[in-house]
């Protein structure tokens, strides 16, 4: 147990705090981050466990000793699942609360509703859910992705193809009307086009849909054999429910790191599977890049009593607060401009797997894109197995 | 064919949700002249209040349903004592303008209370669906139209046969004249809100374990309620049942066979176009005489 924490602490925290616990004991103001997530509305349960990530992630930075002999404060605004909110929120942490770097939005449509504000206050943010290309392709410098973008995911996902018996033939969509639902479209259309499996039918769903009758009812018309998924948590459930009162007796595959964590312990009838593209396996911590480092955040998040499946999203804002802490140390000051820059230097080990930033977009203006692994988890009668 | 039939039963039983969400709204608005802004709210405080007998204190499921009616009843009771009779004869705007803080105020409250991430609420029905042909329905959601049907029939019993009902229709057409034959103008409308949001949060508990609960459901709900209530023509109860089912075909036809994009969409180009054609609703309320 002592060699694994001395492991932890050396694996996990990268030097972030050790510098600091050898400095004398002093009061310091704290070093604020600010995150914006849809703490409310029709992502709300991503939005909380990407949150919870975060929580847990300043907890254990504090209790060694904080970044630059500071405390790290979280401070948290709801953009209530809407892009307005999400603008409003950002205003809020950078003109009041004085935020030097921020963490959000989780949709690909927060984000990109957020984007200009960044130019506009050059304050750099890490992105941690969102996947629509754009964000990290359109010349804002200000932008850190470590999620993968939909295009990272699909070939992620063409890699495994070749697993599925029966082999994938002919593919349909069912996507959230916004960027997240129509980037990953596009992008699985594409990647899975080109190694020889075409699109049928696309079907699309405004993000507040409860009913998908017709959608679902429209897919079972199609002669492909498997759906692909694009949502949040919420309507993923409703989807894959509702699924089966169509007998849309289809392989359902969900993309964007959502994982319908309530069929778990309602599980679908008629021993109904799906798969599901994550980028942390909960169930399987021994399978991620720094084993150590995913079981320390799997305990912690378990200390709380949080709900297991959250893990799957929580990591998300967990690797985020450690990626900001970093370039804090990294820049030794809490200043905007300090911490963009040291974003390019941070190179640390994650949940996900290893952190550091490659340059895309125009020259000049690139913005810094991570690229994070991808696993396939399989559903079946409430247990999980990884493909 | 087959998707015809398959969207023939899905707009069907959604229409039967449509239209115990729209009967709601048209009474109050008919008997009390009041746009209730809460309706959506009171649908969710259904639904949380289902979940939280049915899921949290184990209460039978059945039992649950009803209880979680009778406790939206109750609000809406005490919304109108402590909201609107204060506000008796004052103008409509203001009257709106309180109920759309009361809207945000339970909203808030349910946030508050019960967190964003939604929830589901367990049933006692199978999770296989029947298959009748070509067609396949889940046995809740046969339960849920079951109930809807009942529930509007009896209400229509009670506004016909009952001294209540008449009391109550005397009030719709003629409140003055009502009150001058010694009907209790102020009861009635209390009674006509609890009965409004009971129908509002009986079906949020209907509807609440075959979608999600979370506190942010009423909002797209009530849209639709007032959207029912406009097709049907405001304040007309065979209208509200009228334009539930209409708003159930056109969304479901409409999202099968041209664009699941823009379903919400079709329910909202009809109302345009009845507004166009038919400003008074598909079904015209008899104008009042003298």
């Amino acid at each position: 147990m002592l060699t694994r924490r001395t492991t932890l602490k050396t694996g996990l925290l990268s030097g972030l705090a050790l510098p600091a616990l050898s400095r004398a004991v002093r009061a310091a103001d704290p070093i604020k981050i600010g995150m914006t997530q849809p703490l409310t509305g029709v992502v709300a349960a991503s939005g909380n466990y990407v949150a919870n990530g975060a929580k847990i992630a300043v907890d254990v930075l504090n209790r060694a000793g904080g970044v630059l002999g500071a405390p790290i404060q979280l401070v948290l605004e709801d953009n209530k699942s809407n892009p307005r909110e999400a603008v409003a929120a950002v205003e809020k942490l950078v003109l009041r609360d004085r935020v030097p770097a921020l963490i959000g939005a989780w949709s690909s449509t927060f984000t990109l509703a957020i984007l200009p504000k960044l130019m506009e206050y050059k304050v750099p943010m890490v992105v941690e859910t969102s996947s629509a290309a754009r964000i990290t392709t359109s010349g804002n410098p200000y932008v850190f992705r470590i999620a993968p973008t939909s295009e990272m995911e699909a070939i992620g996902f063409a890699e495994l193809v070749d697993k599925y018996s029966p082999a994938i033939r002919k593919i349909d969509f069912l996507s959230v009307n916004n960027d997240f639902g129509r980037g990953a479209t596009e992008k699985y259309g594409a990647i899975l086009g080109a190694k020889g499996i075409p699109t049928g039918r696309v079907e699309t769903m405004t993000p507040e849909a409860t009913d998908l009758s017709a959608q679902l009812t429209a897919l079972r018309q199609s002669d492909g054999d498997t759906v692909f998924v694009t949502t949040g948590v919420e309507q993923l459930t409703l989807a894959m429910r509702q699924a089966i009162e169509q007998r849309l007796n289809k392989r359902i595959v969900s993309t964007g790191g959502s994982f319908p964590d309530a069929l778990i312990h309602q599980p679908l009838p008629g021993g109904a599977r799906s798969d599901h593209v994550l980028f942390y396996a909960p169930w399987f911590p021994e399978q991620a890049l720094h084993p150590e480092l995913a079981r320390a955040y799997t305990e912690e998040w378990n200390k709380h009593g949080w709900e297991f499946a959250g893990l799957t999203e929580g990591f998300r804002g967990y690797d985020a607060v450690l990626t900001v802490a970093e370039a804090i140390r990294l820049a030794g000051r809490a200043e905007s401009e300090a911490i963009r820059e040291a974003m390019w230097k941070v190179n640390i080990p994650g949940v996900n797997g290893n952190i550091r930033f490659q340059k895309e977009g125009p020259a000049g203006r690139e913005s810094g894109q991570n690229q994070p692994n991808v696993y396939i988890v399989r559903l079946a009668d409430g247990k999980t197995s990884l493909v | 064919m087959d998707q015809a039939l398959q969207h023939l039963v899905n707009g069907t039983v959604l229409g039967g949700t449509y239209a115990l969400l729209g009967i709601g709204l048209t009474l109050i608005f008919g008997v009390m002249r009041v746009v209730n802004f809460t309706h959506g709210e009171l649908y969710a405080f259904g639904a949380y209040m289902a979940y939280g007998l049915v899921a949290l204190l184990r209460l039978d499921f059945y039992l649950s349903l009803l209880l979680a009616a009778l406790l939206g009843a109750a609000l809406g009771a005490v919304i109108e004592r402590v909201l609107l009779r204060p506000l008796r004869g004052a103008d409509i705007d203001s009257v709106m303008l309180a109920m759309i803080g009361a809207a945000l105020v339970i909203q808030n409250a349910q946030m508050w209370a019960w967190g964003g991430v939604a929830k589901l609420v367990p049933s006692p029905f199978a999770g296989t669906p029947l298959i009748l042909g070509p067609v396949s329905v889940l046995p809740l959601r046969l339960f849920v139209f079951g109930v809807a049907c009942a529930l509007l029939l009896g209400f229509w019993l009670m506004l016909e046969r009952t001294r209540a009902g008449i009391a109550l229709r005397a009030t719709f057409q003629d409140p003055e004249t009502a009150a001058l034959m010694g009907v209790r103008v102020g009861l009635v409308g209390t009674a006509t809100f609890a009965i409004g949001s009971g129908l509002a949060a009986a079906a949020g508990a209907l509807l609440g374990p075959v979608f999600m609960v979370s506190p942010t459901m009423g909002d797209l709900v009530g849209l639709k309620a007032f959207a029912i209530v406009i097709l049907g023509g405001l304040g007309n109860l065979p209208g509200a049942v009228i334009g539930g089912f209409a708003l159930g075909y056109v969304e479901e036809f409409g999202g099968g066979f041209l664009s699941t994009e823009y379903r919400d969409a079709f329910g909202f180009l009809l109302i345009i176009l009845v507004l166009a054609l038919r400003p008074q609703g598909l079904v015209a309320l008899k104008e009042r005489v003298g």
